[in-house]
């Protein structure tokens, strides 16, 4: 059975992320998306993978919604505030939900996964650093590759050509 | 350890399923970047909650590279909305015309 801290980290992580869509200031949404962020580090956490939980701290709740942060507030204030939706579309969505929500659930309660636990030591971080060196080099190259292009492709997209008429909408 | 693997797999499809609410209801550019990295960190959770309960290295190590990977497109997707947003003064995707068939 899930002991109490499982349970509030998920009440927290669920609670967050329905508030990141649906907080009526984005600004507040994006600290939401935060505490979600937060949950799922603390999730890594209880399954006694700290090396994760750390790495998710510092790339999402560190850099990446501070980044969403910069981003919400370079946006005209009153369309932070508004929410343009069709009533209809989102009752479906809700319904959307709900179905694929008990349909997956119902299929993985269901399925043989149900009753696992286990009682083995957690895996070493050291066999993580093992595993980049060792195993998966190549895409460790490739991903620092990925990451540098995206910055500079962010760089190249996001930079302004036209000074003259930025400033006037705030 | 007290949880089962089945607790984590439900966080993750809860997690998963307002994700896709989000991809589907929202129409402001930003909101739907939040709802991608609500559906991502639940991808995450899943490997690593597998990775504990096999126990493997590899489910960590998948994980780092998702995340990492993730980062960049938030870069990337963080920069076209504010090139969107220069160029129609509005983060509604149903506004962002010039794509349009």
């Amino acid at each position: 059975m899930a002991d109490p801290a499982f349970l509030a980290l998920s009440v927290l992580t669920i609670v967050s992320a329905i508030a990141a869509l649906e907080l009526r200031s984005l600004v507040y949404g994006a600290i939401a998306l935060m505490g979600t962020l937060g949950g799922i580090a603390g999730f890594f956490l209880l399954l006694d993978s700290p090396f994760v939980a750390m790495f998710q701290i510092a790339v999402y709740v560190g850099s990446i919604a501070v980044l969403i942060l910069f981003t919400v507030m370079l946006v005209r204030r009153e369309l932070i505030f508004t929410k343009v939706e069709d009533p209809r579309r989102r009752l479906a969505g809700v319904g959307l939900m709900l179905v694929a929500m008990a349909s997956l659930g119902a299929i993985v309660v269901h399925s043989g996964i149900s009753g696992i636990t286990t009682e083995e030591p957690a895996v070493d971080f050291r066999a993580i650093g093992a595993d980049f060196l060792v195993r998966y080099w190549p895409a460790l190259i490739l991903m620092g590759l990925v990451l540098s292009g995206a910055v500079t492709g962010a760089m190249v997209l996001a930079r302004r050509e036209d000074t003259e008429d930025d400033q006037r909408a705030s | 350890m007290t949880n089962e693997l089945v607790d984590f797999t439900l966080v993750s499809v809860a997690l998963l399923c307002v994700g896709i609410y989000g991809l589907a209801v929202k129409r402001n550019a930003l909101r739907m970047l939040f709802a991608v990295e609500i559906v991502i960190n639940a991808a995450n959770l899943n490997l690593v909650a597998f990775a504990r309960f096999v126990p493997d290295s590899g489910g960590q190590t998948l994980a780092l590279f998702s995340i990492a990977v993730a980062a960049a497109e938030v870069a990337v997707g963080l920069a076209l909305i504010i090139v969107a947003y220069r160029m129609y003064r509005d983060i509604d995707v149903a506004k962002f015309g010039t794509l349009r068939g």
